[in-house]
């Protein structure tokens, strides 16, 4: 079928802020969509509010509208730029969701707009519970007994009726929001009573609980002419139970044989064509591991997390050909761009086993509750490939940056057996570590497999592992078991540590016994064809097919996977870095292990090694392919925490030295350095005692701000404002980060302000300013910030520039470099320097229209600012305001304060663009996902020293039309300043205390300003919690509230505009 | 572990860990290779697999054991299996036995621990080759020898059904199985459509044939070049003549020489569950299940009464033909599946349509 040619121009729907269970996959689904509805000659129109994207790149897409997701929004780029289609399965949830309201209004219809790749029946079909239930009943297909419900009275009706345990998914979720497994009555009225809140239409489906299952995914494409394939099926380490987000999943399927193979997929064939979806669909089953009884358990009719993974993991291109086939091409007449010689209609045969592994954010969060269930709580995820099972698992496990380069956690080396085999029972993010230990200690796998129902052969491959290790530990490291350890993925480092031989001596072992790795390709067919697909992986065998050219070669460090303080911002830098060096015709060779994103795209550079970035792993490619050198400025901390190690092996870091990293990272060395610059920085000093730190802390005064060094995105930072919790702090931190010192810093309560800037050594040019909304001591990852400043001086101004351009030539930083600073009374204080890509590249790229990573990409290669026609200093301001606003994932983390402070906390971030600053920020604060409210209750709970600075902002929301609901004292004092305030009972006094007021929706906006504490226990943080589990907006710093106040002010009256 | 040592006939050599059973001689046999993920056990019981060493692209074979009921044939004839690796913890509630007990039992030689993405990139450049496998202490003179010698050409004859076997059911048609090395699946995909199905020898005459009253006759699967049987080819002209015929992978390729078209060696053959067909007459593209080494030639169909009805959509080779003027067809692939998928089952279907149709012509 060719393509149709009356779509000239397609809009195309982003899926928005990341947020846990719609990542960066998105950016990279959205990314290859664009390049292919360009690819066939149509227009391409683009909505995405999420301004770290590559897809939102200018020149990429025909035109690019950050705005907000809205129907709004979107009705309002229709009318303006007519396009003849929309294409919303490439937006994930949020994209779907979004057309789908569209659709039902008959919006698409009225404006002859034709909706691509999936049809509103579809959706509704496939997404809401019941529609799917009786579609699968009428296709014969099982489904576990269910009901949907709209209510907790028809909840309970089925529970009676069924028995527990009991599955509740909310419809139209993603990561299943609000859902979970129900034990009993208790667990069931909370978890019914959080999913009806989280699905946009108020329902649930309760399904009969068929835990312990094998959950096996198909990655499907239909086209119109109705050709199915089957891209990838993947089998989960963890039974039916946990969501496949959280799960540990193999790809292909392992354990089953072609006659469950071919059952389960002639089921997904049937369902993709019964719900007549022209592009990609994932399907999810549940298998009985004893007999052939299976059960289907959701459909997703649109490009998602697991078809990123799926295309990754063959090469297939899933988005790519979704989109050809929603512009009307058939699969038969798409060429794979594998191989470029067959046709995309064919399955994948994969000759190696790809390991996908989830990345928690519970370093971050340690309050929070680590046990994995229905609702999804990764950020991220790390794929890898082997040869071999233990190869690929071994490899994604060091790729997670956990400090766990191996399957032990030292935190359960001490742990009772009775305990270990005690916590296997239920899902949590560390299983896999504790299911070794108990394998260590000779617990057996069918033990282990009644407990858990992980599949005995993922068992055995795990025991295989602890076996090696047995042997390394046992007879050393001998010849034989050093080929078998290598074979199976082990680091020499790991080798070392079990068979007490250094390091130095496996590296001379090996070569003896010439044991390198080699480099397979991934090409879709098994070798049947000649590819060449420049994707590849390592593994200990006979050929490698990784040729080396004669071209001058740079390595890229990617940035891993996506984590709380280190997202997709710096995949998008890697991207552009990459193509800034083929444009310089280097070759570009990338090395990273994250699915999700652009960078792992094997068309994106030269050559792809998805490998982890263990300095073993990324050693062995680099004297492979002998680069000139290797970039790491971009990789975020993962690729600097490489930097040392490199340099130690002779390998050229290129752009900023080491040296200049160590200085900037060192705390001691830096306060010199700032110092002898008569720069002025908060006081501060290192601390590695308790006794120390009290002594220390009466130089500095309170409140302090303390931190271990070398982390990301603030991770256990903290303000303390006494003796007492200055000394848990430390005694926590000396048990946590046992080799790292404290840093302690007075803590300075002023205007934060941030700069990029790329210095060539000699010139540095600064594309632009921000300014936070939020004053210091919101880490800035979780602030508002504005571009350009709106409240800093000329004086300001100027000595911003001037510390600036002095440090990074002082530094003698090459490339990218982030500064921080704080003002105050005019003066301005450096907080932070990192000589390194951030997370405000992407935002400050697209706002200053400044290619940043690729003119760094450039001095770092040798072409001077000058040379690149640039000049020292600050580039005018652009009259455009822009607001990042971050976003959160808060009803998805239980247990977790969502109060604002020194430790990042956001998942992601939009932007807010437009001509005045309140429309910008009204902009910015309705693409992070908040409602703005122009009526109703507010929740005001707030510390006495607060209460006077937020009365005149109060004064201003009163006068918007919104009352107040406080607990006596605060009342009180609204009421003496003739403010309208009902008093509400504090937590647990009445039958009806505030809580209730927040669960029953009387409640639209809290402000709750905090003074300290991170005590689950406290009031404050009930009333943070019940907020985000009620979805109801709740503002911890004085500052957002009073630019949400501006939005509000704005909406009064205003009309949108673009 | 006992090693193996597996030689090409381009000199190539090979050695890995035994996976059970130790051939006492060299085992000559032409090397070829299957991209299927999932159906080890189909695979290596399936008769057209005779004399063949099969290379399994996908490195874990063995992940779910051997079961009784997913056999293609009880006895297999393949010469040899090389795999990467071979479960030793086979997990699936059917699993029986270990592959390496299944190769033990049936005394096939197996060898894991192979680059075999490293040994299918050579046959892919090189073509399907002989190879063999010995000890690794064996004398290279003797192993040199063995490739020396010319592949047997007489596999159909071992492989197919010495008497003829019945099926008995009362609902459907009749359908006789000529027997080139049948896959078990092609005979339940027939009963399960209500056929009454009679096996019969590869050499079977036409009047034997005739005698049993047929609706409609399968010419089915089997190893080899099918100019290795010339005698079958005036069979078959016959029963095109007489009855509705379907015929399967050799079946097709003797339908094919039955009417004056020509077979060649292709360079490594198809064998996978992942070859896109393109059906002209449809329109669509399946997803097939494939298995052979000889395809139909292009140019020697114009002068015939066949057409072309399906392509692959890879390397365009002939992969379904149907007779302009009498009721007979053919694939090149495996529509009953086993292993692979069952995208093109329904072609059992039109068979027995077409059957139905003729017998309402003939009342």
């Amino acid at each position: 079928m060719p393509k149709d040619n009356s779509i000239k121009k397609v809009l195309v729907i982003g899926s928005g802020p990341i947020i846990i269970g719609q990542a960066a996959e998105f950016d990279y689904s959205g990314s290859q969509a664009i390049e292919a509805l360009k690819e066939e000659g149509v227009e391409v129109i683009l909505i995405n509010s999420n301004p770290a994207t590559f897809m939102t790149d200018k020149g990429f897409a025909d035109k690019v509208y950050m705005e907000p997701l809205t129907s709004e929004y979107i009705k309002k780029i229709i009318f303006k730029e007519r396009p003849d289609a929309v294409l919303p399965t490439l937006g994930g949830q949020t994209g779907l969701n979004l057309a789908l309201a569209l659709a039902r209004e008959g919006f698409f219809t009225k404006e002859n707009v034709r909706l691509l790749g999936v049809n509103l029946e579809t959706i509704e079909q496939a997404e809401d519970r019941e529609q799917f239930k009786q579609l699968m009943i009428k296709l014969g297909e099982p489904v576990p007994d269910s009901q949907t419900v709209n209510n907790i009275s028809e909840a309970l009706e089925f529970s009676k009726k069924i028995g527990y345990p009991l599955i509740i998914r909310p419809a139209f979720t993603l990561g299943g929001t609000g859902g979970g497994i129900a034990n009993n009555d208790d667990e069931y009225m909370n978890i019914v009573d959080s999913g009806l809140k989280n699905s946009p239409i108020n329902q649930c489906l309760i399904e009969r609980s068929i835990a312990g299952f094998k959950e096996v995914e198909y990655e499907i494409v239909r086209d119109a002419k109705d050709n199915c394939i089957v891209v990838c099926n993947m089998e989960n380490f963890d039974p039916v139970g946990v969501h496949t987000g959280d799960s540990i999943v193999v790809a292909p399927s392992q354990t089953l044989s072609d006659k469950e193979y071919q059952m389960l997929r002639d089921c997904s064939v049937k369902l993709i064509r019964a719900l007549k979806i022209e592009g990609g669909c994932n399907v999810q089953l549940a298998l009985d591991p004893d007999s052939f009884n299976y059960y289907v358990i959701e459909v997703n009719p649109r490009v998602s997390r697991s078809s990123a993974l799926a295309s990754k993991a063959t090469g297939y291109p899933i988005a790519k050909v979704a989109t050809k086939i929603a512009l009307g091409l058939s699969m038969d007449e798409i060429i794979n761009p594998v191989t470029k010689k067959t046709y995309a209609c064919f399955e994948p045969s994969l000759d190696y086993i790809v390991t996908k592994i989830p990345r928690w954010p519970f370093d971050k969060f340690q309050s929070a509750d680590r046990s994995l269930g229905t609702q999804m709580k990764a950020t991220g995820e790390v794929m890898a490939i082997g040869r071999n099972f233990e190869e690929s698992i071994l490899k994604a496990v060091r790729s997670l940056e956990i400090k766990r380069h191996y399957l032990q956690a030292q935190k359960f080396d001490d742990c009772s057996t009775d305990f270990l085999l005690n916590k296997i029972s239920k899902a949590c993010d560390e299983r896999l570590f504790i299911l070794s230990e108990l394998l260590r200690r000779d617990i057996t796998i069918s033990k282990i497999h009644d407990i858990t129902k992980i599949d005995l052969w993922f068992l055995d491959k795990l025991y295989n592992i602890i076996n090696i290790e047995k042997e390394l530990t046992k007879s050393g490291c001998t010849d034989e078991i050093l080929t078998k350890a290598k074979k199976i993925g082990f680091l020499d480092e790991t080798i070392s540590k079990y068979s007490s031989k250094s390091q130095n001596e496996i590296v001379k072992q090996r070569e003896s016994l010439n044991l390198k790795p080699v480099y397979k390709m991934v090409d879709t067919c098994a070798a049947e064809f000649e590819s060449s697909t420049p994707y590849y992986y390592s593994t200990y065998e006979d050929e490698n097919e990784a040729i080396c050219s004669a071209k001058k070669k740079v390595i890229v460090l990617g940035s891993g996977p996506i984590r709380i303080g280190q997202g997709v911002e710096f995949d998008y830098s890697t991207v552009h870095a990459i193509k800034a060096l083929q444009a310089m015709d280097y070759e570009a060779i990338v090395i990273n292990n994250n699915p999700e994103t652009v960078s792992t795209d094997f068309s994106t550079s030269d050559k792809l090694y998805f490998e982890p970035l263990h300095i073993e792993d990324v050693m062995n490619i680099i004297e492979l392919e002998k680069p000139i050198g290797v970039i790491a400025q971009f990789g975020g901390q993962t690729a600097i925490n490489l930097v040392d190690k490199l340099s130690e092996r002779g390998i050229k870091i290129l752009g900023t030295s080491k040296e200049s990293i160590d200085l900037a990272e060192d705390r001691d060395k830096f306060e010199n350095f700032l110092r002898d610059l008569d720069i002025a920085q908060p006081l501060g000093t290192i601390v590695s005692s308790v006794d120390d730190a009290i002594t220390k802390a009466k130089n500095l005064e309170y409140p302090l701000m303390l931190r271990p060094s070398y982390v990301i995105g603030g991770q256990a930072m903290e303000i303390v404002y006494s003796d007492v919790e200055l000394k848990k702090y430390i005694e926590n931190a000396i048990n946590v980060w046992p080799d790292q010192p404290v840093l302690m810093d007075r803590y300075m309560i002023g205007q934060e302000v941030e700069v990029d800037a790329i210095s060539d050594g000699e010139n540095v040019f600064i594309p632009g300013i921000m300014e936070h909304i939020e004053r210091a001591g919101v880490h800035s990852g979780d602030s508002f910030a504005v571009y350009p400043p709106q409240n800093i001086s000329v004086n300001v101004q100027k000595q911003l520039i001037q510390i600036t351009t002095t440090i990074a030539q002082k530094l003698n930083n090459i490339g990218l470099i982030n500064l921080q600073f704080v003002v105050k009374k005019e003066k301005v204080y450096v907080l932070e320097v990192n000589p390194r890509s951030s997370r405000t590249i992407p935002f400050l790229s697209k706002v200053t229209d400044t290619p940043m990573a690729q003119i760094a990409t450039r001095a770092i290669m040798g072409e001077s600012i000058i040379q690149q026609g640039l000049f020292h200093g600050l580039k005018p301001e652009i009259d455009t305001i822009a607001v990042k606003a971050p976003v959160f994932s808060f009803s998805k983390l239980k247990d977790v304060d969502t109060a604002l402070g020194p430790e990042m906390k956001s998942t992601g971030e939009a932007i807010g663009r437009d001509k005045t600053m309140q429309k910008a920020l009204d902009k910015a604060f309705k693409a992070a996902g908040i409602n703005v409210p122009t009526s109703g209750s507010i929740l005001v709970t707030l510390a006495d020293k607060h209460k006077e600075e937020t009365l005149p902002m109060l004064q201003r929301f009163a006068a918007c039309g919104f009352k107040f609901l406080a607990t006596t004292g605060t009342a009180k004092y609204l009421q003496e300043n003739n403010l309208y305030a009902s008093e509400v009972a504090k937590i647990g006094r009445a039958q009806f205390d505030l809580l209730d007021e927040i669960k029953s929706s009387n409640v639209d906006l809290i402000i709750n300003s905090i003074t300290k504490g991170k005590n689950v226990e406290s009031d404050g943080f009930k009333i943070r919690r019940a907020a985000a589990e009620n979805g109801i907006i709740c503002l911890t710093s004085l500052d957002t509230a009073n630019a949400l106040l501006e939005a509000i002010e704005l909406n009064s009256s205003q009309v949108l505009s673009l | 572990m006992q090693k193996l040592k597996l030689t090409l006939e381009n000199g190539d050599e090979f050695i890995g860990d035994s996976i059970g059973f130790i051939p006492p001689e060299n085992i000559l046999a032409e090397l070829v290779f299957n991209t299927s993920m999932t159906g080890y056990q189909e695979i290596i019981s399936d008769p057209s697999y005779c004399d063949q060493i099969i290379v399994m692209t996908y490195p874990l074979i063995g992940n779910y054991g051997i079961t009784h009921e997913d056999y293609e044939n009880l006895t297999p004839y393949c010469s040899g299996i090389i795999v990467k690796e071979a479960s030793q913890a086979p997990s699936n509630f059917r699993s029986q036995k270990s592959l390496s007990e299944f190769l033990c039992d049936h005394k096939i030689p197996g060898i894991s621990g192979i680059d075999t993405r490293k040994l299918t990139k050579i046959i892919r450049s090189s073509g399907a080759m002989k190879a063999v496998i010995s000890h690794t202490d064996t004398n290279p003179k003797l192993i040199e020898q063995s490739l020396k010698l010319t592949l047997k050409s007489d596999q159909i004859q071992r492989v197919s059904s010495k008497t003829a076997a019945h099926f008995p059911s009362s609902k459907g048609p009749r359908v006789i199985v000529v027997d080139f090395g049948y896959k078990k699946s092609i005979l339940t995909s027939l009963l399960d459509r209500g056929c009454d199905v009679i096996i019969v020898p590869y050499d079977t005459s036409f009047e034997k044939i005739k005698s049993f009253n047929p609706d409609g006759v399968l010419l089915s699967n089997g190893p080899g070049d099918p100019k290795d049987i010339p005698n079958v080819i005036e069979v078959v002209r016959q029963i095109q003549q007489s009855y509705p015929m379907f015929a399967i992978c050799m079946g097709h390729q003797i339908f094919a020489l039955a009417n004056g078209a020509d077979t060649e060696k292709m360079k490594f053959g198809h064998r996978g569950a992942n070859h896109p067909v393109i059906d002209f007459e449809k329109d669509r593209t399946f997803i097939t299940s494939q298995n052979h080494g000889y395809a139909v030639t292009d140019e020697s169909i114009g002068s015939t009464e066949l057409a072309v009805t399906q392509r692959n959509l890879n390397d365009k080779s002939i992969e379904g033909l149907k007779h302009k003027r009498l009721n007979a067809f053919s694939v090149q692939y495996h529509p009953e599946a086993n292993p692979g998928p069952n995208d093109t089952k329904y072609l059992f279907e039109e068979f027995i349509q077409n059957i139905v149709k003729d017998k309402n012509a003939k009342r």
